[in-house]
């Protein structure tokens, strides 16, 4: 907690350089036993390098890495992990089809004369985990385990190797409340064993929660290192973001149009509702008009947008299309009646990672022309530059692969290519997960931007502050049913927090 | 959803009983079942022919004691995530390889005649397994560290191997030896019926495979690298160096069937086992391994390579239907279990 904990890790003046462009430039940061470090910037700051270049997943081109006072240089995560360091990922690198057991041992087997001691490995298994207070058959494969078990199995691997430095990637993306909280008594527990935890997370309340130290990275370069206790919020996310906070936190609300009411609908749903996914329910959605969709992970909401788009077949009730029923049986019939639909995982289902900036903006234009009409890579490229111009998209020009962006900026370019289409009713479903607070900012501006153009947008999203911030009208939902509709006046985040908490209707 | 979470965070395993069938062993269990079945259909159905005996059901292994070490190797190749197409003529070339080594002709390199020496039969099946690992191993490197697909690359392999068989010679080179012939008497009685030397090696080879499947770190490397590769290569595993040895271990395995065939013919042909890649990515698929890695067994596969038998001899012994007939069953069967296997992965993720 205080600073005569010992120095744990010590990175001086380490760079890294890509082609074109200096990802870490001259960072210091410290790590210090039996402290939670959280390492915080927007997306493109240089966390991942840094932590890739820890773990020895890239090489450094600078600087020097102290462990325990002594230099080294991590060849790969393997070493890496010999030396002391080990990661746990947001996305759990485990392999589901083994046991939660062989998971933690996998590579470090305890054998006789080369032969695995199954039994012995499962009961060093049970008590690894029950050393973080985790009763569970490890004798179960892990796939069958929610994520959040997974993770915490992917910890007791990565705490078992004898590790002296734990990172922590974005470990909570995917996890609930209380399922976060387990994992924070995790981190709490190896802390009080003298454990390093850098920490990274884009949720501030958890920042806060957990960790003793703040270290800041802006443009691959060090803002800062504080202790979490002496930083004020509004200065973290200042430093963060280079910019004052005012820029977006102003302008947005003044654009809640009051007389929406009076814009037809352009799409109405009446008692639509399909088995195990969601219960029928009513809903308009607007010219002009943000609709908000609040409620828990797991209430219905994805599941809404499914049907509305013509992804899932309703078993229940109708959409109305400008007032005239309609059959929407694929995605495509929805795309020719100028809707869009941003989905919710953009690894699985949005971008396609080997392809250029480009190539993935003008994707479903091209396909909802036909893939016979040519469109000159001249247009293109005009059509490319234009939205990263527009959405402010972090590339070093449009023929970079996708994959060299960053979540946020992967993100923007999806959603380049829904508005390339120029939908008039597009649905956004949790654009802002796992991105930072400026491109956050730079989406929130453009949904506001939509809705003056007359266009009408369904925002998902989990963070309540952000859907009271957007939205004309709120639904919540809950276990799979809406259960009210908010307007004006009435949204703010206590109203929504208690619909979804009341536990009749 | 949390209640659930929490229940599975905080509850001890509510289930006391020690062998529970989990979802990673219906595969297996199917092939058994179906294994099972077609044996004793074909017993009841063929009793007046005598199909129910022991030299019968040894037989299976013997007449495919070629495909079944092939697909050994090439269960380790499957459960890695990879195929291998080379195995099939890689029979023909062990084979054209041994006859070849044991009845040298001149034959001209560069202006030169050269002629070997005649090799002792031993000599002649080492060179011939160190050829088949080392064309194996050649492939795994190709595929691992010029990241190329194994499709393509053991289909490269598939014609290059075949045609340096068709160089060593188009017809075929009979062999005889008295170790041979000894070999062949070779046998070990069991009841009324024996077992010879092409069981023998069979039988050692799975049950190693089986160990080194089950209890070496190099076997559970194998499954991970299946799982997920690039997992196992942020956990730290010698994922480079275990793909390159699955590739050399399946060419080895078909050498060995390669060995056994020409033992089993008396000669080498370097069209022999040609299309035989294809039989054993079935009798794999049968024995329950997923296509894409990471699940399956050895066990399940020389079950695969049972089932596949068991229809061959039924329909010997059965003798007015032609031999299409096991075809279309094989066929049939592999659709029932990509099916199965189909509908367990996707129940398995959701």
């Amino acid at each position: 907690m205080n600073a005569t904990n010992p120095i744990l890790l010590q990175a001086m003046s380490v760079t890294k350089l890509f082609p074109g462009v200096v990802a870490l430039d001259a960072v210091n940061f410290s790590a210090r036993a039996g402290e939670v470090h959280a390492l915080m910037g927007e997306n493109g700051a240089g966390k991942s390098t840094l932590i890739k270049v820890l773990t020895g997943f890239y090489p450094r081109d600078g600087g020097q890495i102290l462990l325990d006072g002594k230099e080294i240089r991590p060849k790969t995560p393997a070493h890496a992990q010999q030396l002391g360091i080990s990661t746990v990922y947001q996305e759990v690198n485990l392999i589901p089809t083994l046991t939660v057991a062989e998971n933690i041992y996998l590579g470090r087997e305890p054998t006789f004369f080369g032969k695995i001691r199954w039994r012995r490995l499962n009961r060093l298994a049970e008590q690894a985990m029950s050393r973080l207070n985790l009763h569970i058959d490890v004798k179960r494969d892990l796939g069958s385990y929610s994520i959040a078990i997974q993770q915490m199995v992917a910890i007791a691997r990565a705490v078992d190797v004898k590790a002296k430095l734990l990172i922590l990637d974005e470990p909570t993306s995917s996890l609930d409340s209380g399922e976060v909280q387990q994992l924070f008594a995790i981190m709490r527990q190896l802390k009080s064993l003298g454990l390093g935890i850098i920490f990274v997370s884009h949720f501030l309340d958890q920042i806060y929660e957990i960790s003793d130290r703040i270290t800041v990275l802006r443009n691959g370069k060090l803002v800062g290192e504080y202790l979490t206790r002496e930083l004020p919020r509004v200065e973290l996310i200042t430093k963060m973001m280079g910019r004052e906070l005012a820029t977006f936190e102003t302008g947005l609300a003044t654009s809640v149009a009051s007389d929406s009411d009076l814009k037809p609908p352009i799409l109405e749903a009446k008692r639509l509702g399909k088995r195990n996914a969601i219960e029928p329910f009513d809903l308009e959605v607007r010219q002009g008009e943000v609709l908000g969709l609040a409620g828990l992970l797991g209430s219905g909401r994805t599941e809404t947008a499914r049907l509305l788009f013509g992804i899932d077949r309703p078993d229940k009730g109708e959409i109305q299309i400008d007032g005239e029923r309609a059959r929407m049986i694929s995605p495509a019939d929805a795309i020719a009646r100028g809707f869009g639909f941003c989905s919710e995982d953009r690894k699985a289902q949005g971008i396609i990672p080997d392809l250029t900036v480009r190539e993935n903006v003008i994707l479903a234009l091209q396909a909802s022309k036909g893939w016979l009409r040519f469109f000159s890579r001249r247009k293109q490229t005009e059509l490319a530059n234009h939205y990263i111009k527009a959405l402010n998209i972090a590339t070093r020009d449009a023929d970079t692969p996708i994959k060299n962006l960053s979540g946020g900026n992967q993100q923007k370019v999806l959603l380049a290519r829904w508005l390339a289409l120029d939908p008039r009713f597009l649905i956004l479903d949790e654009p802002t997960r796992g991105i930072d607070v400026g491109a956050k900012a730079d989406i929130q501006k453009l949904i506001l931007s939509l809705c003056q153009q007359g266009k009408a947008v369904m925002f998902i999203s989990s963070e309540l502050e952000e859907v009271v911030r957007c939205s004309n009208r709120v639904a919540v939902l809950r276990d799979r049913r809406k259960v009210r509709e908010l307007t004006g006046a009435e949204i703010n985040e206590h109203n929504i927090m208690a619909t979804i908490a009341r536990s009749d209707a | 959803m949390t209640e659930q979470a929490n229940q599975l965070v905080y509850a001890p395993p509510r289930h006391p009983w020690r062998f529970r069938l989990r979802a990673q062993h219906i595969p297996l269990l199917a092939t058994f079942v179906v294994c099972l079945m077609l044996y004793t259909a074909a017993c009841i159905y063929l009793r007046d022919r005598g199909f129910f005996s022991l030299s019968v059901f040894i037989s299976f292994f013997s007449d495919n004691a070629f495909l079944g070490l092939t697909a050994i190797g090439m269960t380790f190749v499957i459960l890695s995530g990879g195929i291998d197409l080379s195995v099939g003529s890689m029979i023909g070339f062990t084979s054209i390889l041994i006859a070849r080594l044991m009845n040298p002709e001149p034959f001209t390199l560069f202006h030169h005649t050269i002629t070997l020496p005649v090799f002792h039969p031993l000599v002649a099946i080492g060179v011939a397994l160190i050829a088949g690992s080392f064309l194996g191993l050649i492939q795994g490197v190709l595929i691992q560290f010029f990241e190329l697909a194994p499709f393509l690359v053991t289909l490269a392999g598939m014609f290059f191997i075949h045609g340096l068989a068709q160089v060593i010679s188009l017809s075929s080179i009979g062999i005889e030896h008295p170790l041979l012939d000894k070999l062949s008497d070779f046998a070990i009685p069991i009841g009324s019926a024996s077992v010879r030397f092409p069981e023998i090696v069979f039988a050692v080879v799975a049950l190693s495979a089986i160990y080194i499947s089950r209890y070496t770190k190099f076997g559970r490397t194998i499954y991970a690298i299946g799982g997920n590769e690039q997992s196992a290569i942020l956990m730290g595993l010698p994922v480079a160096r275990t793909k390159v040895l699955i590739y050399a271990l399946s060419g080895f395995c078909s050498a060995l069937g390669g060995v056994i065939y020409a033992l089993a013919k008396w000669s080498g042909q370097s069209e022999g086992g040609l299309g035989l890649e294809l039989d054993t990515i079935a009798a794999v698929v049968i024995g329950g391994t997923l296509l894409t890695g990471g699940l399956g067994s050895i066990l399940g596969t020389i079950l695969g390579v049972l089932i596949v038998s068991i229809i061959q001899a039924a329909i010997i012994f059965q003798g007015t239907l032609s031999s299409s007939w096991a075809r279309i069953m094989i066929g049939a069967l592999l659709f029932v279990f990509i099916v199965l296997q189909k509908i367990l992965s996707s129940r398995a993720r959701s």
